[in-house]
């Protein structure tokens, strides 16, 4: 009787598995990405406030720190851009800047209310996850970069289509390495307040050293070898390079704005300089997934 | 026969030095409903970690639903669910949010979810609140969504870590009337810890867990008729004298738990006069007690399990607190 009982349950427990036992490889591994990306679209949608926050600096920058410093900073430009024109570029990749690392401080967040947890434990690999949470930043953060993009014209750039493709697949390219950056470091930082002030010491340093708002030639050499170690350097000078193509302006104005970076007398070609950012995004993407691969 | 829904053999846990389980071993039937009792600090969680693939055990084999928890961790994973003892869930997005985003990660068939979904739900009662941000829920709604989400894969096993610790009496029993539904309702094998010996009453079977090993397993009656005698606890005027009049007078070890003197002796209620007859301390306070889980944890272990916690020490000071306002 016993025996008939545990046989009985035994074909109930082996329906419910034919319910739950998923394809197992690479259809889980997508659906998992998917969904943790569209978590952090979810989120977003939800936190208007961040969204909100995240744009007042760009803003300032572009409009107060931009109109402030055109007069003084015409002096010493050559004639046909605005300075607005100018750090334009270099705000886009600031709003992107933002979003990008509190995406992933995200995961700091998520280890201390548990929700991580839920993420490690499910059976699909932890590459899946990080994946996600990487494209889920880009796209949140890519979004925030649009947002600014809207409101080129102020800022004495062109509404053109081709400009903007450009200039949308080099801030989801930045937006991209920057998460994988951040979601690297939230991988060892277990402390919210940590990863804050970390991030806070390395914001700054960053967007100041990467020519977004002076150009990149004849400065001194020590200012020279630092700009040239910052990634966020490699991803300013292609996209004032394209903002400044679809500009009316004399070559020689081009030349001393948007001089292009150089190693050593070596003129970087746009190609390369996207490749390293690429390069970077996708070996800290690895480290990253190596890192929350570890078992506890 | 299916094979045990969980099997363990000569389980090791060791953190650097200290030994948190010290070679368990224990089945647990397909369909049964099985606690480890015991106080904080004494390897339950250590061993749930471990049985859940969190934790990758010293020496000595797991096996959970027929599946070698190191060899097969993704298979296991599969075939569980976890309700933990902190909450997991994301309060910024709404149940049904929660529950989609888990379903996902363990590929639940899209052409089940919605039904499988609105089961669960309605199980725990929180369909008609499945479209609210997780964040208006209260602790006991909380735990109930952990419960369905738990279930939504169908699970062969579920763990429950401490499923109703930190929330109050009333939200404790209602959680409690979902699990005995579950039971019901699904053919599931549930595994539970717990630190509140009326919880463990609801158990099919109870492993006793103390230091790391099972002192006792069986079913809590068979557990409580082992122990055979009552519980007395006497407050006097002078407790010490009175330990060792008990001791001189009538042959029994008597000590101070709880702030009384407590002792087990056979028929309680005909024993205490002879005591008012015998003691030369003043009695202030007498309570006689039939066996509970707590005497059985006593009777193996020398001492209550609220003792237990107590020496587990300050970092556990939340739990134990949680567990003397739930009493």
């Amino acid at each position: 009787m016993a025996i008939e009982v545990t046989e009985q349950q035994a074909d109930h427990v082996s329906a419910a598995i034919r319910v739950s036992v998923p394809d197992k490889g690479l259809k889980q591994d997508l659906r998992a990405v998917s969904i943790v990306w569209r978590r952090e679209l979810i989120r977003f949608r939800s936190d208007r406030l961040r969204a909100v926050t995240s744009l007042v600096q760009p803003v300032l920058f572009l409009f107060v720190l931009g109109t402030g410093l055109s007069a003084l900073a015409s002096r010493g430009m050559p004639s046909g851009v605005d300075f607005k024109t100018f750090i334009y570029p270099g705000v886009l990749s600031m709003s992107v800047l933002f979003t990008a690392i509190f995406s992933a401080a995200s995961i700091v967040w998520d280890r201390e209310f548990g929700f991580l947890r839920e993420m490690l434990v499910a059976p699909v690999s932890r590459a899946a996850i990080v994946i996600g949470k990487c494209l889920g930043g880009a796209t949140v953060s890519t979004f925030q970069g649009i947002v600014i993009l809207a409101l080129a014209g102020l800022a004495g750039v062109p509404y053109d289509p081709v400009l903007f493709l450009t200039v949308i697949g080099e801030l989801l390219l930045l937006s991209f390495t920057l998460t994988a950056f951040g979601v690297m470091m939230a991988a060892r930082i277990k402390q919210i307040q940590a990863f804050m002030a970390l991030t806070q010491m390395l914001v700054m340093p960053l967007f100041f050293l990467s020519g977004a708002l002076y150009p990149l030639n004849g400065l001194p050499t020590w200012l020279t070898v630092l700009t040239r170690f910052d990634p966020l350097t490699y991803i300013v000078d292609p996209m004032r390079h394209a903002v400044f193509s679809h500009l009316n302006i004399p070559p020689g104005t081009v030349a001393a704005l948007s001089p292009g970076v150089t190693w050593a007398g070596w003129h970087v070609p746009i190609g390369l300089s996207l490749g390293i950012v690429a390069l970077m995004g996708a070996t800290m993407l690895g480290v990253a997934i190596m890192e929350f691969q570890r078992t506890e | 026969m299916s094979e045990p829904a969980v099997l363990v053999d000569g389980l090791v846990k060791r953190y650097g030095e200290v030994e948190a389980v010290r070679g368990i071993g224990f089945e647990v039937e397909p369909g049964e409903t099985f606690g480890f009792l015991g106080p904080n600090g004494a390897g339950k969680s250590t061993t749930i970690k471990i049985l859940c693939t969190l934790a990758d055990p010293t020496s000595g084999t797991a096996r959970v639903a027929g599946y070698d928890v190191v060899k097969n961790r993704d298979t296991v994973r599969r075939n569980i669910g976890l309700v933990f003892q902190d909450p997991t869930l994301d309060s910024y997005l709404t149940g049904e949010q929660n529950l989609r985003f888990h379903a996902d990660l363990y590929g639940v068939p899209r052409a089940h979810l919605n039904q499988r979904m609105r089961q669960v739900l309605e199980m725990v009662g929180l369909w008609e609140r499945r479209e609210s941000v997780v964040a208006t829920y209260s602790g006991g709604m909380k735990r109930r969504l952990e419960i369905a989400r738990g279930l939504l894969h169908a699970p062969r096993v579920l763990f429950l870590d401490e499923p109703t610790v930190g929330l109050d009496p009333q939200t404790r029993s209602s959680i409690w009337e979902y699990i005995n539904d579950l039971k019901q309702r699904e053919d599931i094998t549930i595994f539970l810890t717990t630190h509140y010996m009326d919880e463990a009453e609801n158990c099919d079977r109870i492993a006793i867990i103390d230091h790391g090993k099972i002192v006792a397993i069986d079913t809590p009656e068979n557990l409580k008729a082992s122990v055979g005698t009552d519980r007395v606890q006497i407050s006097t005027s002078d407790d010490q004298t009175a330990i060792q009049e008990i001791k001189d007078r009538f042959a029994l070890d008597a000590a101070i738990h709880e702030g009384m003197v407590t002792f087990n002796v056979e028929s309680g209620e005909h024993f205490v006069p002879k005591l008012f007859a015998e003691l030369t301390q003043q009695i202030k306070a007498v309570s006689v007690a039939r066996p509970s889980l707590d005497d059985v944890f006593m009777s193996y272990t020398g001492k209550t399990i609220r003792d237990a916690e107590a020496t587990a020490g300050d970092r556990n000071r939340a739990h134990v607190m949680a567990f003397r306002r739930g009493r």
